[in-house]
């Protein structure tokens, strides 16, 4: 299993996926930070859902992580675009009979290949974190929020927390990208259904049937990388979102295991 | 005495009701080159996928290295294998695509560019795979294939897209590995091209073994032809009846005499043609290629 580690760190590392997923993430991390800080007296609002976060609440030991457990659902988009696609692509390009000829054990293909890009997200949201620290205490004066509780005990219990939770849900996404892309086989398809499925179809559904992001998949993700969000316990969330990517990761890898690779 | 390379028993597969290999027994004896020659679609790569574990039969049984097709963990380290052309990741070099199944199987990255040297890649495996051309592929494919530094060879239409001197050095190549001891099992629809390296064949049509042996058998399996023409058309009849009158089937093509019979009897039916007043105008013992051969027991055109 970690040769197959190895080998699809090598295909993670090509430099146009990882500079172009790294300055997203940046990107991303920037924006959201920046817009919770700099639109602090936003009649509009600066946090999700146009929702409307004072000083007051950022001057709170959790302060620190509210930007960057903001950037959870996009985060978890871009984790599983690269799921999906590096799990697909394997189909497209035909190369899956390779790995299969060096490495028999199909078990261990999906398994190496999940840690890998397991250790990939990790990169992403330790650097999402640092980015959203960084530019927390470089705005806070600006929107006269208070760092003085951030480095407390209950701060870095927050940041630890905070982090925790985003990198949960940001598996949580990635595996839905890879129970897709093993699914369909195609890397436009299972990115396409995964995004559009993510932030338009289950928002929207959400909106039209009461209390559906209790167990919309996305939503309770969401959540978990959120802690918990409106009418989602985090405990709910953790379950729920659980038992549907465990149910998910264990159909596939039985037809992952069983299926002919004719391809 | 050595166990085969490969051998395989009844093996079959069938997708729905449709039949991609029939019942299939045949064995690759060790350290040969056999040529598994057949049509497009007459179940060479379903087979080779099966030899390989990438897809499980509906029936029979088999071994590689002496080991059951069931456990293809238990060979596949000592296997190398290009199936149904290269596949590689086209954002990567040539050199990293090597690297990733280096990784896979554990192989020293140090193996990797003495490869691309030996395959004609040496000074292009810094370029990425999807500016290679397709003679470009298809070398670093069988590159990938040598990895292992493998005891049996598995290779799908190794010469697809290459030009007749890239064919000529794979050609070459194979039997290097031959010569090294490696067992090559290997794939093509152009049996012209297998004839002149395989000792041992394994045709195939419709997903049914037609012939499995030495290639000298099948050679000698068919019967040379001597071509006669008479000097004048008018006494083709007379040839056609003096070689039948003597116990050989004759027919008919392009105004010669097609006679089924050695090169041993041309001396003879000279001298009888002579006798009947009939000067051939020539008189020639063909032996036919394996390729017709192979037409003549599939029926292609």
């Amino acid at each position: 299993m970690f040769h197959v580690f190895l080998a699809e760190s090598r295909k993670l590392r090509r430099p146009t996926l990882l500079f172009s997923t790294l300055l997203t993430v940046v990107g991303i991390s920037g924006l959201f930070t920046s817009l919770l800080f700099l639109l602090i007296n936003s009649r509009s609002g600066n946090g999700r859902r146009g929702e409307l976060i004072n000083a007051a609440t950022l001057s709170l030991p959790n302060g620190l992580v509210v930007g960057f457990t903001s950037t959870v659902t996009l985060l978890g988009v871009v984790a599983l675009c690269i799921f999906a696609a590096q799990t697909a692509q394997e189909y497209t390009f035909g190369t899956l009979r390779n790995l299969l000829v060096r490495q028999p054990s199909r078990m261990k293909i999906l398994l190496g290949k999940y840690l890998s890009m397991a250790f990939f997200a990790l990169v992403m949201d330790v650097l999402s974190l640092i980015v959203s620290v960084a530019l927390s205490y470089g705005l806070a004066g600006h929107a006269h929020v208070s760092t003085a509780a951030w480095s407390t005990g209950a701060g870095f219990h927050a940041l630890a927390q905070g982090f925790g939770n985003v990198f949960l849900a940001t598996m949580g996404f990635g595996t839905l990208g890879m129970i897709l892309g093993l699914l369909l086989r195609s890397p436009i398809s299972s990115i396409a259904i995964g995004v559009i499925w993510v932030l338009i179809v289950e928002n929207l559904l959400s909106l039209v049937i009461k209390d559906a992001n209790r167990w919309l998949p996305g939503s309770l993700i969401g959540a978990v990388g959120n802690g918990g969000d409106i009418g989602i316990t985090y405990p709910h969330a953790l379950l729920f979102g659980g038992l549907y990517l465990l149910v998910g990761a264990g159909i596939v890898a039985f037809l992952f295991k069983r299926r002919d690779v004719a391809n | 005495m050595n166990s085969p390379a490969i051998s395989v028993s009844d093996l079959s597969k069938v997708y729905g009701d449709r039949p991609a290999l029939s019942h299939a027994n045949f064995e690759v004896p060790m350290g040969t080159v056999c040529g598994f020659v057949g049509p497009n679609g007459s179940g060479k790569t379903t087979t080779i996928r099966m030899l390989l574990g990438l897809i499980t039969p509906t029936g029979g049984t088999g071994t590689v290295l002496g080991q059951s097709i069931k456990h293809p963990e238990k060979y596949l380290p000592q296997v190398g294998a290009m199936i149904e052309g290269p596949a590689f990741y086209p954002a990567l070099t040539g050199s990293e695509n090597l690297k990733v199944l280096a990784d896979l199987g554990g192989f020293p990255m140090s193996r990797v560019q003495p490869l691309l040297e030996q395959v004609g890649l040496g000074d292009r495996g810094t370029g990425k795979f999807k500016t290679y051309s397709l003679g470009m592929k298809q070398r670093l494919g069988i590159a990938a294939a040598l990895l292992p530094q493998p005891k049996l060879l598995v290779l799908d239409e190794p010469t697809n897209g290459l030009d007749p001197s890239g064919i000529q050095e794979v050609r070459e190549l194979i039997k290097d590995l031959a010569n090294d001891g490696t067992t090559v099992f290997v794939s093509s629809h152009l049996l012209s091209e297998l004839e002149m390296i395989s000792e041992h064949l394994v045709m195939l049509r419709l997903g049914k073994v037609l012939f499995a042996g030495k290639t000298q058998d099948l050679l000698s399996a068919q019967q040379p032809v001597l071509v006669a023409k008479p000097e004048y058309a008018v006494d083709l009849g007379k040839v056609v009846a003096i070689a039948q009158n003597n116990g050989h089937e004759v027919s008919i093509i392009d105004g010669e005499a097609h006679i089924i019979g050695s090169a041993d009897w041309a001396a003879t039916l000279n001298r009888l043609a002579f006798e009947a007043g009939i000067t051939l105008a020539a008189l020639t013992s063909v032996l036919p290629t394996l390729e017709e051969t192979f037409f003549e027991m599939t029926g292609d055109e």
